[in-house]
């Protein structure tokens, strides 16, 4: 038996919780969250690390969840859209995406909005290019952006409105 | 009452679950005991299968196993026709057409299972042009490759011609166009013959899936239901289609006993799926020394691919669009959808209009420049003027003002500044800039008697505790059908947003309001459900339990009263065809739409010469809708729409290779990221519509078909180069500029 077709035991945190689960090394982190820890918020819309929609953090870092092996999950800090809203208190980001128009059919949102929050932690002033950049890894085919981009101002916005809450 | 809910930006009804990742898709469903299914495709374009062998090393008795076989009923997939089976069985008509199908609990072992499968396929001569379809090559659809053809007629252009200052004539083509909605198809099904079938799954059309199981299975109505969940993105894509995914879910939920679960991978989505239709059209306009149109003779061909589908209607659209908003004499369009050995081609958001507006639209500039007029002034020359004609002999009977949209699209864009800007500046620079433009209607609702036909239904039923419940198979893909229902049926019953609930489409639970298509939703369905809160405002002053002014309080205490005397309080109201509105299928002449949408966009683009790359650096889109309902869902609509028209000009390239689509990835099929948009501003006029919910106009479609144009002029305007083709890639621009200096 050869180590890929063996399982390993794998520990993390996922949204301030601990997760234990065994999965193949190679299994995709985005089907281990989604099959193992029933977090199905995030979205599978390509599987080729194209399209963004399956976004999370690892560590502070937005990466596709399609393209990590769970492996790479091992003592790693893990955010998903479900980790975003303070429990029923939507994050600025998520209220300006339902304020503004920045969602539409809803599937590219998780991850676009785990993409905004990630660029406004890196960046809580980012220009319209630093915008555009930042979201440039997550494919939207309703929006055309524009209420997106709206969406992320907003977010700015009102975040800078608000001293001390966490971007 | 809470007035003015119609006009005012009320947040997305779903937005809050859709916001939090609470939302449940298809693929976020999961049943007990669940299977998972895949396909086996063909891999010719054309055959005759010959034999199906399972190789060894797979438990086959685990797998279940469906072929053409095991359909209960008819092999066929019901739409217009019945020529698309439902799995392929002795002959196939293009790649990836579906032979086999597989169930396994285990993802893996069914993926094993998948490529153990040999379906070994004679070929036969296959057919992969319009040209080579019309030349008859080969016969692979019926006596001619003919799906369906249209011959609409007015004055007569053939006397025009001799004398003519000025006949134009030009070719153009657009290609096929990948809908990529980002959520993939996907369906999951139970079926057993006690409790007939059930799917749940990613649609538009409820009812469409529902008629092609009727068939599939020859159970009654009753014992087929049809549920839509979340639905991420449509675009016309999941129009038809279901209804194949659904079947295939659906045989071997029936064959094994179990759930079994459906969705495709990207790679599968994009190559087997429908796509637009490619076209070819032809034009040949006589005009007068002044400019002034006397005919306008049209010839537009779409390719259908190897079943009809929804071919005749697409095209249906697309020739009564192909003469535009414009007042001319004699037209005559010719029109037909021919068969190829691809994937069939279906449903896309504009339906045939964006294929014979942009030739129309990119050839009007070419006539502009023969004549000698500014492109802007050959339109309004011959802008149609309430009380004209159309080409299908539909007199416009509303105010419509095209010059009043251009001269304002102008003023915001600058368009006539940066006109005479680019010019002077281009010769320095090997950065070209261009500014150009395209004027268009869109008509909204089905075409000529279809809304007769379809006779939708929508319902309302309210509860003892005032609560409002809206029944409707429209359903909600990200356009905002949930929150147009909720603003529409609030406004009417003077209650808030929050007393509203939208049922979801389950064909158990709700009346066919026909398709989710067409840009009808609002417009057509929303009447029904302006018309059944009415009925219900009425039922309750009419008993005297409520008088006008009522507040929500009364209206629950009202809503109590009603029930508790008769039971029940509820209202289905069935869409009525307006009496003055005629259509004539024969002679394909008449009130082709109810009403239309009419704009004007111009884009704004720089070319780099040395690379060929386009860049859209501003986009301006002025259009009258009737009354906007939700100014942010409406604005969404269109910059997104106009997102996607970008994709078409630009980036959208399918490449073919003997019918299959070979660049299946969205690594190398490109549609346009947060760094390809420019703004997109839009502007809207809003003269009510009489017959639309609070005056409402269907807008969905609208903005592909005006952008693609727009950006071709605009490029043309830039480099002098004569655009006849949409994708301009790169590589076709450049080819285009070389050639140009040669």
């Amino acid at each position: 038996m050869s180590d890929a077709a063996r399982k390993i035991r794998v520990q993390c945190e996922v949204n301030g919780r601990a997760l234990r689960f065994e999965t193949y090394p190679m299994a995709r982190l985005l089907d281990v969250l989604r099959e193992q820890a029933g977090l199905t918020g995030t979205k599978e819309g390509c599987g080729e690390g194209e399209c963004g929609a399956c976004s999370v953090e690892i560590d502070g870092a937005l990466v596709n969840s399609c393209l990590v092996p769970a492996l790479q999950a091992d003592g790693a800090r893990i955010r998903t859209i479900e980790g975003i809203a303070g429990g029923e208190h939507l994050h600025a980001v998520q209220q300006a995406f339902l304020a503004r128009g920045g969602a539409q059919c809803g599937i590219c949102t998780p991850g676009m909005i785990l993409a905004a929050v990630n660029l406004l932690a890196r960046n809580p002033q980012p220009s319209e290019s630093d915008i555009r950049e930042g979201l440039a890894g997550n494919l939207c085919r309703c929006t055309g952006y524009t209420k997106i981009f709206e969406s992320v101002v907003e977010a700015c916005r009102s975040i800078q409105q608000q001293p001390g809450r966490r971007a | 009452m809470e007035p003015h809910i119609i006009g005012t930006s009320v947040p997305r009804k779903e937005g809050r679950e859709k916001v939090i990742g609470g939302a449940r898709y298809v693929d976020d469903l999961s049943f007990p005991g669940m299977l998972h299914g895949v396909t086996i495709r063909s891999s010719m374009a054309r055959g005759r299968i010959r034999s199906v062998q399972f190789e060894a090393g797979i438990p086959w008795t685990e797998i279940t196993v469906v072929t053409a076989k095991d359909i209960p009923s008819k092999n066929c997939v019901a739409l217009l026709i019945e020529d698309q089976p439902a799995l392929a069985d002795e002959m196939v008509n293009h790649p990836e057409e579906p032979i086999v199908l597989l169930a396994h609990a285990d993802k893996y072992l069914l993926e094993e299972a998948r490529r153990a499968v040999r379906v070994e396929i004679e070929p036969l001569p296959a057919v992969f042009t319009i040209a080579d379809s019309l030349a008859r090559m080969h016969v692979i659809w019926g006596e001619d490759n003919i799906f369906k053809s249209f011959h609409v007629e007015k004055g007569n252009v053939d006397e025009v011609w001799s004398r003519a200052d000025f006949v134009v004539e030009g070719e153009y083509e657009t290609g096929a166009q990948e809908q990529l909605y980002i959520e993939p198809q996907g369906m999951i099904a139970q079926a057993n013959p006690t409790e007939g079938v059930t799917v749940w799954g990613s649609l538009q059309c409820p009812y469409y899936v529902h008629k092609a199981l009727v068939r599939l299975f020859g159970l009654p109505k009753d014992r087929i239901r049809v549920v839509q969940t979340e639905t991420g993105g449509g675009f016309g894509g999941k129009e038809e289609y279901p209804s194949m995914l659904a079947a295939h879910a659906a045989l071997l939920a029936w064959k094994s006993g179990k759930p079994v679960k459906m969705i495709y991978d990207r790679a599968e989505d994009m190559t087997a799926t429908t796509k637009r239709h490619p076209s070819h059209t032809q034009h040949r306009t006589a005009a007068t020394r002044d400019g002034t149109f006397l005919a306008m003779d049209i010839d537009f061909t779409i390719d259908g691919g190897a079943y009809e589908t929804l071919s005749p209607v697409v095209l249906s659209r697309g020739t009564i669009h192909a003469a535009g908003p414009y007042n001319c004499p004699n037209v005559r369009v010719r029109s037909r959808a021919v068969a190829t050995n691809a994937p069939p081609h279906g449903a896309f958001r504009g339906f045939g209009a964006p294929q014979s507006v942009f030739a129309l639209e990119r050839h009007l500039d070419r006539v502009a420049d023969v004549v000698g007029l500014a492109p802007e002034e050959l339109r309004r020359r011959n802008f149609i003027h309430e009380g004209q004609t159309l080409a299908v002999h539909q007199v416009i009977r509303e105010k419509v003002d095209m010059v009043h949209l251009m001269d304002r699209a102008f003023d915001l864009s600058g368009y006539h500044a940066k006109r005479k800007r680019f010019q002077e500046a281009n010769p320095r620079s090997a950065t070209k800039r261009g500014i150009g433009f395209a004027a268009f209607l869109h008509g909204a609702g089905f075409t000529g008697s279809g809304e007769e036909y379809l006779a939708s239904e929508a319902a309302l039923e309210v509860t003892r505790e005032g609560r409002v419940r809206v029944f409707a198979s429209s359903t909600e893909m990200g356009q905002g059908t949930n929150t147009v229902f909720t603003q529409i049926a609030a406004e009417t019953l003077g209650l808030g947003c929050d007393q509203i609930e939208i049922v979801q489409p389950d064909t158990a639970l709700v009346p066919n309001s026909g398709p989710t298509v067409a840009s009808r939703t609002t417009m057509i369905v929303g009447k029904l459900v302006e018309s059944a809160s009415r009925a219900v405002q009425h039922s309750l002053f009419e008993r005297g339990f409520l008088k006008p002014g009522y507040g929500a309080n009364e209206f629950a205490v009202a809503c109590r009263q009603y029930i508790d005397k008769f039971g029940k309080l509820q209202s289905l109201i069935k869409y009525e065809h307006p009496r003055d509105l005629h259509w004539d299928d024969q002679r394909y002449q008449g009130d082709a739409y109810g009403t239309y949408a009419w704009a004007v966009y111009v884009a704004e683009v720089s070319v780099d010469t040395r690379t060929a790359e386009v860049r859209v650096e501003d986009f301006v889109a002025v259009q009258e809708v009737g009354k906007v309902i939700n100014p942010i869902l409406a604005a969404g609509q269109i910059e997104g729409g106009v997102a996607q028209g970008i994709g078409f000009a630009l980036y959208e390239n399918v490449v073919w290779q003997e019918g299959r689509m070979v660049n299946g990835q969205m690594t190398n099929y490109i549609m346009p990221t947060s760094m390809d948009v420019p703004p997109i501003r839009v502007f809207f006029e809003e003269l009510p519509y009489a017959r639309g919910p609070a005056g409402a106009k269907g807008i969905g479609e609208l903005p592909l078909d005006g952008t693609a144009p727009a950006i071709a002029n605009a490029i043309a305007h830039a480099t002098g180069a004569d655009i006849t083709r949409i994708p301009i890639t790169p590589e076709v621009l450049l080819e285009i500029l070389e050639s140009a200096h040669v």
